[in-house]
């Protein structure tokens, strides 16, 4: 009788070359039920965390610390399921949050805004340890920063609306990255010197995969704080500014 | 101006363009672009109007100007009044009647494909049932050869996707031994690099080339760069099967994605003058998407199916080998849940091989989409049914380069098996060869010590 049900397959010595999901054996010619509920259980990590939302009270009381004040806005987007089929609504600031923003005009250099994105759980678990890293490099060489914003259901294009209605020179968005089925907790950061509304995805640069297994804190501080004297040295951001910076591909 | 009366309610649609759009079963891309019909009623009035319009029309009345976009005057250049001729009395809703009958073979269907038009495609895929674009593609059978033979009725082929985050040949070359060792492989091996660069491109080329070599497999290969890192290879005699590129329905899509047609003439003559093929001289493979040219802000208030099918039109220019529309990749904001991804798929599936296209799709989803594998699992089984070319084969479903899920080796094997589906034949008797099937395609167990496992590592 032929054998039809493997428990171990040959080629798990080639698991070691890649976190593919090779040599997962098979039951009859289907995925064992070991290795689907395996990967079920990525898929409802993920899920979750699209669904998960900003504990605004728990980060308000650790941005403290920072000894900036915290502004808290919401987008256009009202809800989650909306705001997944409407990215147009999610790059927008709701009119409350637009009548709140007109006390703030004084300039400052940059402006910090922090964003669910598609992963508010990423932001609940490292935007804090990426700040601690982050805003030193900025004090050590006086930059004004703004006081930080706080953003539901944005998109990355809502940062140029709220630091050009700041008067900020520069928009830094620390938002939540589309989780993937091995990592839920990635930040992006998106910048943009001269930010106005109406921008695209030319005129800024993007840091991405933040968090303890990806880049770390320090090795993305070193990358955006990079990034932003750049930005100031040459008064741009984008495709102008990526193609002339050796230091990101080292 | 088209219109209907419905209870004493008069619809209007400016425009064919307007119609097609409202006349659209509903996802959210079209609600996005704000083209959409605006209530149940007004949708289906769309498509009772639409049915109603004679095919001739569209020969008459571009959805984007011919003065502005090299696509509608390919389009329109290239239309066969000929192999029109024998449909040309009909109503949208007369062809689809005419596509069921049962005296509508597939051989009538590729005599009169040239005098089909794309959007007269998509029209009559919106008015048809899920059911019906399934038993029409099902009639359908497009061939294509290069190093095998694709798409013969009653075989099902993959095409394996050994993606790796930073282009580690081991870790690619990993990949590709599990797949072939679960059957996997017969459209291409095919592999999305992580960067462009010409020297990256050209190392995985040759990776793919020397297994191929090595363990004589009747594939191709193919790395899916820019057609114009492409032909740079070309020209440095780099090892290139399949020649690929992105593209979509609309000049200003493809002028955001760097292509023209002038540019895919160029490169298919290249690709041709390779002369790789061993049974036939299919080179090119193309991927297209709903949603790509709303997401390129140049859709012209098409609706996303409709630029979907144009992109059809440039497709068949070239003899492709492989057409494959990547269905869920796009995301919610164009195709939001399961309904909307499987309805799409086989709207795709459909106007390609009314088309005559090799039609293969990538069943996937990602994880801001409300999907899963359930949903997968329905349209893998659907898309088997209807006759599907090929579909993607990645290790466990979990592409880790481009973060998205996609279809397993596992699961072409399940296809196969419930529909009693065979890979191509040059391959299949290939796997026989390896040990890798017995001869009534049942996959066996693998040796420790088969030559895949031995020598195949680079």
């Amino acid at each position: 009788m032929k054998k039809v049900i493997k428990s171990s397959d040959p080629l798990i010595a080639l698991q070691e070359f890649t976190a593919a999901r090779i040599a997962i054996g098979r039951a009859g010619t289907s995925i064992p039920l070991k290795q689907s509920l395996e990967f079920k259980l990525a898929h409802a990590h993920a899920r979750d965390a699209v669904y998960s939302s900003l504990n605004v009270d728990g980060l308000i009381a650790d941005l403290k610390q920072f000894d900036l004040p915290v502004i808290h806005l919401h987008s256009q987007a009202g809800y989650r399921e909306q705001y997944l089929q409407r990215p147009d609504l999610g790059r927008k600031l709701d009119e409350k949050s637009v009548e709140q923003l007109k006390e703030y005009h004084q300039p400052t250099d940059i402006s910090i805004i922090i964003a669910d994105g598609l992963s508010a759980a990423a932001i609940n678990t490292n935007v804090i340890g990426l700040l601690k890293a982050l805003i030193p490099l900025f004090q050590s060489v006086d930059f004004k920063l703004a006081d930080i914003v706080l953003v539901e259901e944005g998109r990355v294009a809502i940062a140029d609306e709220i630091a050009a209605a700041m008067n900020a020179k520069l928009s830094l968005i620390l938002i939540g990255e589309r989780p993937g089925l091995s990592s839920t907790d990635s930040i992006g950061a998106y910048l943009t010197y001269q930010p106005k509304p109406g921008l695209t995805d030319e005129s800024r640069n993007c840091v991405s995969n933040i968090r303890p297994d990806g880049l770390n804190y320090k090795q993305a501080s070193k990358k955006i704080f990079y990034l932003i004297q750049e930005a100031f040295s040459r008064k741009l951001s984008g495709v102008a500014l990526k193609d002339n910076a050796g230091l990101l591909h080292e | 101006m088209y219109r209907h009366t419905l209870k004493g309610k008069v619809y209007r649609f400016e425009n064919l363009k307007m119609l097609l759009a409202k006349a659209s079963p509903y996802r959210s891309g079209d609600e996005l672009a704000g083209i959409c019909a605006s209530s149940y009623e007004e949708r289906v009035a769309a498509q009772i109007t639409l049915a109603d319009v004679p095919l001739k029309n569209f020969l008459n009345e571009a959805i984007i100007p011919y003065e502005q976009d090299e696509i509608t005057r390919l389009i329109i250049d290239t239309h066969d009044p000929v192999a029109f001729e024998p449909i040309s009395h009909l109503t949208v809703g007369d062809f689809c009647d005419w596509l069921l009958s049962d005296h509508t073979t597939c051989n009538t269907m590729q005599q009169i494909n040239a005098g089909i038009t794309p959007e007269m495609a998509a029209a009559v895929s919106k008015l048809m049932r899920n059911q019906d674009l399934i038993a029409i593609a099902k009639k359908c059978e497009a061939v294509t050869k290069f190093r095998n033979t694709i798409g013969l009725k009653g075989h099902f082929s993959t095409r394996l996707q050994p993606n790796h985050p930073t282009d580690d040949p081991k870790g690619v070359a990993a990949s590709i031994i599990d797949g072939l060792l679960l059957g996997s492989g017969d459209a291409v091996i095919g592999i999305n690099p992580a960067t462009d660069s010409p020297a990256a491109v050209a190392n995985l080329l040759q990776l793919i080339d020397n297994i191929r070599q090595q363990f004589d497999i009747p594939t191709q290969s193919c790395v899916l760069s820019h057609i114009t890192t492409t032909l740079q290879l070309i020209n440095e005699n780099a090892p290139v099967d399949l020649c690929f590129q992105s593209i979509a329905g609309t000049e200003k899509t493809n002028s955001s994605f760097g292509i023209d047609l002038a540019l895919l003439d160029e490169a298919y003559q290249a690709t041709l003058s390779l002369n790789r093929g061993t049974v036939g001289n299919n080179v090119m493979y193309f991927e297209t998407g709903q949603g790509s040219s709303l997401s390129a802000n140049a859709h012209f208030g098409v609706d996303q199916q409709t630029c979907e099918a144009r992109a059809y039109a440039v497709a068949r220019r070239y003899k492709p080998f492989l057409v494959n529309t990547v269905v869920g990749f796009i995301g919610p904001e164009y195709l939001y849940d399961g309904k909307q991804i499987i309805r799409a798929a086989l709207e795709d599936h459909f106007c390609g091989k009314l088309l005559g296209l090799p039609m293969g799709v990538d069943v996937c989803y990602t994880n801001h989409a409300e999907a899963d594998q359930d949903d997968m699992d329905n349209l893998l089984t659907l898309l088997g049914v209807a006759g599907c070319n090929f579909v993607m084969g990645i290790p466990g479903s979990d592409d880790i380069m481009l973060n998205y899920q996609s279809t397993s080796f596992h699961d072409a094997l399940y296809l196969r098996k419930v529909l009693g589906l065979r890979p191509a034949p040059e391959f299949e008797s290939w796997l026989i060869k390896q040990g890798i099937t017995d001869d009534q395609g049942n996959l066996l167990s693998v040796a420790d010590g088969h030559g895949l496992l031995n020598r195949g590592m680079p």
